[in-house]
């Protein structure tokens, strides 16, 4: 199963990808409230996004962006129908892949 | 599978002495995965220093055509919503720095050939603080800043 929700729109030539991902970007400087003990780092490292085996973007995100995750970019020669991939690799070696087509 | 690489970054971190003590302390995270990843710039822990290892230079020029939306008062610090915009041409990557958060680097976007300069994320900001966006074009580095006000910390969750 995939957390990461994609929406593709083409407009005026230009793709705007919007998308969410399902991950708790635990900085690793956060305590946890019970027990005052640091609650390890757990973030998304990057994010690659491909469209017809280009890669069109690739994020760098350290523990700085918040909770699940926003995403959204905008790339020219997209058409309709064309497949829009984005993976994920966060610090634990954890990985997450989706898929959706623009439109 | 996880275990067993919590036991290996375990000895690796005491070992590795004071770096092991960092690693305790949330200060650096274990990086074991990706090798394109500048753990360097992801913590540095100021501005100059991050753009240093993640640009090569420190040197950004302020530019006006870097627009940045966000909101002048965020009533919460852990999400601000930020969007990078700009119709410079040739642009190579876009970072975005929140300078007062303990590792002010946040992210950096490096786009394709087909990519429009425009990213937009949501952000964790630890108090008030500038975003800064850095735009890197061919050798050149252009910044541009805007003030958030922030009424709730971010960082303590």
């Amino acid at each position: 199963m995939s957390d990461i929700k994609i929406r593709a729109k083409l407009k005026d030539g230009e793709t705007e990808v919007k998308c969410l991902m399902s991950h708790p970007m635990e900085t690793g400087l956060r305590k946890d409230s019970k027990t005052g003990e640091l609650v390890p780092a757990h973030f998304i490292q990057e994010v690659v996004c491909k469209s017809k085996d280009q890669v069109v973007m690739t994020a760098n995100w350290s523990g700085g962006v918040s909770k699940n995750p926003y995403l959204a970019f905008k790339f020219k020669g997209g058409e309709v129908g064309d497949p829009i991939e984005i993976t994920w690799t966060d610090n634990m070696g954890e990985t997450q892949n989706a898929a959706d087509k623009i439109t | 599978m996880i275990d067993a690489k919590r036991r290996i970054l375990l000895k690796g971190s005491l070992a590795a002495g004071t770096v092991g003590v960092a690693v305790g302390a949330g200060l650096l995270s274990p990086s074991l995965v990706l090798a394109s990843w500048n753990e360097a710039a992801f913590q540095a822990k100021d501005l100059p220093t991050a753009l240093q290892s993640l640009m090569g230079s420190d040197a950004a020029e302020t530019n006006d055509a870097i627009k940045i939306k966000a909101p002048d008062i965020a009533e919460n610090g852990a999400v601000v919503p930020v969007t990078v915009e700009t119709d410079m041409e040739g642009v190579k990557s876009i970072a975005i720095v929140a300078d007062a958060n303990q590792t002010p680097l946040i992210a950096s976007f490096d786009l394709g050939d087909s990519a429009v300069p425009f990213v937009s994320t949501r952000i964790k900001m630890a108090k008030t603080s500038n975003v800064v966006a850095v735009v890197q074009t061919g050798d050149k580095l252009y910044s541009n800043a805007k003030e958030v006000k922030v009424t709730i910390g971010g960082c303590g969750g």
